[in-house]
Order: structure tokens, then sequence, then C-alpha cells
């Protein structure tokens, strides 16, 4: 798949993977050393299970505070990389740096269906006052009211919410998302996409979100990488100011591209396709719905 | 009660209580005519004291047994071989089924041998237990705990291994040691399966008490039972029965206030 990207777009930057040429863009950015304290740093990075090679040589960068989002078709490795992250996986060769505070939300929420809320959130946590604790953290996801609640009587937006509460009390410097979203419905995915935004910006941890939505991953990151075969074929950074609204031009165009890289087909709006003109378009309806 | 509630939502209360009401006499009713038939037997003198003795005198000598202590003090000898052994066969069949749960290779040293010791009849170990630790408190207890350790293993077994590895993985990666994992996802995801194992190992444990106080006893409800065989008191074998079924009931209750309380997460108790 060729993953040249032609993007002359304000906000938005192609960056090349490392290891093959250079792509041209506005403002190109060195991949390999890019802030000296990245928190994790994947170099030559692969893992086969049996004759299967799932991750091939793959370099990474997150910075500190930074929000990226992985992108790939199904069986592209992108679980296998956020599990290697995890340290839930032993990698087979390469090296690889992490933070040792890390957290992670799943698709499902994976609580312990025998411990009431709060307890699932500080799950294994020596602290004092352990419910305190817990009790702040559900208070930023909005569940105060149901610390005791037993997880079988959540709704799936709130057993998730509970699961974001329980990452994020440990304070964790790398915080991984297993497509956490996939199984809402529509609605709570748009208030959880804003909660997660809130809560990053609070607490300021790397993120690394693993998604099938290409719209997910433009909404919500600074950088969204796209995985093919054990291989980060694409990164592209996303520049434009939150909130973003999937209205405007910039937004479409990163779609339209990243849905050519991950192999879709779309009939792309025609000014898509055209060189983009400098002045931004005035979008004529603005769905607020859909802008966080 | 909600405060809607009508006089008619009240009078339909009162014909559903009397229908249930009514029901349970018509169930009640063939055993009743059985213990009048069987009374009236015994007083004519065709069903002899020495085969049955009348449910009068039944019911007479259980309140002479409670009155004098003498219950009471056999029923305690009992419940605390019962309780000992089952304190035995928890910790190890508890044990063994953490061993085989956990490890690949606890499993392949734990699980085939119990497969293959539990399919020994116990009562068929009756009399080399005798050989081997003589006719004592120990043979009772090593057999109560025998006989009650492999519903227990197997069912903690199958419950470890039936715990969602998502869930395992997840506490893992919340940093929870080893020693944690076990008591705070393991065990609990467990219990549901155990406790069922639970209850089975206290019919069980009733029903080898039957056999082993059968061993020499000289006190607990079967030492009164062989009492009573050798001198004919069929009233004291049945007061005796009698009690061991009701001390089998009982510990069926126990069970199910425990999995009320300790399964109080799972939906079908949740309440509201």
């Amino acid at each position: 798949m060729s993953s040249t990207l032609q993007l002359d777009l304000p906000g938005v930057q192609a960056r090349g993977d490392s290891g093959r040429a250079a792509r041209p863009a506005t403002t190109p950015v060195p991949f390999v050393e890019p802030t000296p304290a990245a928190p994790v740093q994947a170099r030559k990075l692969s893992k086969r299970f049996g004759a299967n090679l799932i991750l091939d040589q793959l370099n990474l960068d997150i910075r500190a505070g930074e929000f990226v989002a992985l992108l790939g078709r199904s069986g592209s490795g992108k679980t296998t990389l956020l599990r290697a992250l995890a340290g839930l996986d032993r990698i087979s060769s390469g090296t690889l740096e992490v933070p040792q505070a890390r957290a992670a939300v799943f698709q499902e929420p994976r609580l312990m269906p025998w411990k009431r809320a709060w307890r699932n959130v500080t799950l294994g946590m020596k602290i004092a006052q352990p419910r305190e604790r817990a009790r702040q953290a559900l208070e930023e996801v909005g569940l105060a009211h149901r610390e005791n609640a037993w997880p079988s009587t959540l709704s799936g937006g709130e057993a998730q919410r509970v699961a974001l509460a329980r990452a994020l009390v440990r304070e964790p410097q790398l915080l991984l998302l297993d497509e956490p979203f996939a199984a809402l419905d529509a609605l709570t995915r748009i208030r959880m996409h804003q909660l997660i935004l809130t809560l990053w910006r609070q607490h300021r941890p790397s993120v690394l979100l693993v998604t099938h939505d290409v719209d997910e991953a433009v909404l919500l990151a600074d950088r969204v990488l796209v995985l093919d075969r054990g291989r980060i074929v694409s990164d592209i950074a996303i520049t434009q100011p939150r909130p973003r609204s999937a209205e405007r031009r910039e937004f479409q165009l990163v779609r339209a591209q990243l849905l050519q890289l991950l192999g879709v087909e779309v009939e792309a709006p025609a000014e898509v396709l055209v060189p983009p003109v400098p002045k931004p378009i005035a979008t004529p309806f603005n769905f607020s719905n859909f802008s966080i | 009660m909600s405060a809607t509630t009508s006089a008619s939502d009240i009078q339909q209360h009162g014909r559903a209580a009397l229908l249930s009401l009514l029901s349970f006499f018509k169930r009640a009713a063939t055993p009743l005519l059985l213990l009048v038939v069987w009374e009236a037997a015994s007083r004519s003198g065709v069903l002899p004291d020495r085969i049955l003795a009348a449910p009068s005198q039944i019911f007479v000598t259980l309140g002479e047994l409670v009155a004098s202590g003498e219950m009471g003090r056999n029923v305690l000898v009992s419940l605390g071989r019962v309780a000992t052994g089952l304190a035995v066969s928890l910790s190890i069949g508890t044990a063994l089924a953490l061993l085989a749960g956990l490890s690949r290779k606890g499993e392949a040293a734990v699980d085939s041998t119990m497969q293959m010791a539990r399919t020994l009849p116990f009562l068929g170990l009756v009399p080399l237990f005798i050989l081997w630790f003589g006719i004592g408190e120990f043979t009772k207890i090593a057999l109560i705990a025998f006989a009650t350790t492999f519903p227990m293993y197997l069912t903690l077994y199958s419950g470890i291994r039936a715990i969602d590895s998502k869930l395992v993985e997840a506490a893992r990666l919340f940093g929870l040691s080893y020693p944690q994992l076990i008591v705070h996802v393991i065990l609990p995801g467990a219990l549901p399966s155990f406790l069922i194992g639970l209850r089975y190992s206290l019919g069980v444990s009733w029903l080898s008490l039957v056999a082993v106080e059968q061993i020499n006893a000289s006190a607990g409800l079967g030492y009164l039972i062989n009492n009573a065989r050798d001198f004919m008191r069929t009233d004291v074998i049945v007061v005796c029965l009698i009690v061991y079924s009701l001390l089998g009931l009982a510990t069926d209750l126990l069970v199910r206030l425990i999995e009320h309380y300790a399964l109080a997460w799972r939906p079908t108790f949740i309440k509201d």
C-alpha cells in the first residue's frame, strides 16, 4: 500500500515512517528523536506468534502528555501493540521503554462483578482512605452516586466510566485505551469522547487509543498512526484546535486520507480531491452535536 | 406496600393466601393420614413397639431426650465431629484446588489423582481406616474429611478454571500481586461454584457421620442409635433419624444464607 500523503493543509502535518522515504509535507517533523524523554519508546519492536509476524520492527514514540490514536484494519497488530505496551505480552525482539505507571481501559469494562463500584476503582491499591480516593475518581467521571452499585447493575456507559475512573485513580503516565467506546451506543460515545478529553487535560497522561473509528481518532488525537501488517505506515499530526468539528474541511480531508490508507474506497467530497484552497471554507451548517 | 393498594387488591391477596393454604392442606393430607393409620396400628397392637414405636410415643421420647439434655449433649458431639471433618476437608480441598486450578504443573500432579480417588466408595474405606487409625475419634473425623474433600475440590477447581481470563488480565495490569489476585479475583470468582460444593459436602458429611458413628462411639447421635438398638427402643432410633434430617435441613439453610450474603453481587440476588 502506498503510504504517501500529500497534505498541504493548515493544521495537518504528515511525517514519514522511519525506514521509509520522507514524504513532502509543509512542516516535516523528524520522527525518531522527537523529545529526549518520550515516555514510550519502541525500537525495532517485533512480536511473533509461531510463524506469524504480528509486529514487524516497529518504531514508536509517544511523548509525555500526547494523545495518540492508532488505526488499523483487523489483524493489523493494533491490539498486539497495545498488549505489548501494557506489559501483558512479551515482545519477541527489539526494545521497548514504557513508564511504570500504566493503566488501561478495554472494550469491555472488565470490572470485578463481586466488588462494588468504588472497590473496583481502588482494586489492589494500597493507599490510605481508599474509599475517599475512589469517590473522588468516580466524581470525576460523574458517577459519585453509583459508588456502591454492583457492576451488573451499571449500564454499559456507566461501567465504562467506572473502568475509566479505575484507570485514572492510579495517575498513569501512560493510559492505554483499547477500543473503549466501541460497544457503546452513539450518544453515549459522544459523551465519553468529551469526558475522555476533559480527563486527559486534567491528568495529562500520554494516551494511546486503539480504535476502528476514523472519526473518533481525528476528533480526539494529537497524532493518528496507521498500522498495517505490523508496521506503522502513516503518522499524521493533527493540529486543529479542539473542539474539532467533523464538518470542517480539514477534518474531512484527514478522514478521507485515513480511510484511503485503511483501504476503504470512499467517494470523497469533490473539494477533498482537488488541491486545497488556502482560505477556509465556511461551513453552512453547524452540527454542534458532532463537535466536541 | 404502595399507597394505591385498593380494597379489591387486599381481597385478592386474601383469596390467594386462602388458596395457598388450601393447597398446603391438600399436600399434607396424605402424610397426615399415614400418621393416623400408623398411630392406630400401634394402639391396636398390629404394629408392635419393637418393630416401630407409635408416633405419639416418638414425640414423647423426643421431649424426654431434649429435656434431660441427653439429646443436646450428643448432638453437640456429632456436630463437633462434622465441623472438625469439614474444617480439614475445606483446608485440603481449597489448597489442592488452588494448586490444580492455578498451574498446569499442579493440575498434572493433583487432578488425575483426585479424579481417581473420588471414585472410591468411602464407606468401603471404613475397614482400612479402622486398621490404620484404630477405632477412636481420629478415624471418624478422617472419614468425614475424606468424603467431603472431593465435592469441595471439584467445584472450587472448576470454578477457578471458569474465571474470565480477561478479569485476571485486568487485575495483573492494575498491579495486583499474586496473593492479592487470589483473594480479590480468583476466590470470589470461584465462590458461586464452590458454594454448590459446600452444600453437597454438608450433605455428605451427615451421611458419613451416620456411618462413622456406628464404630465404637461413646457419644453422639450414632451412639444413641446403637444404644437404642440394643434395648429395642425404636422410638429413640426414629427420634435420632428425625434429628439427623433436621440437622441436614439446617445446614442447607446455612449455606443458602451464606449464598445470600456472599453472592449478593449476582444479578439473581440483586433486589430493585
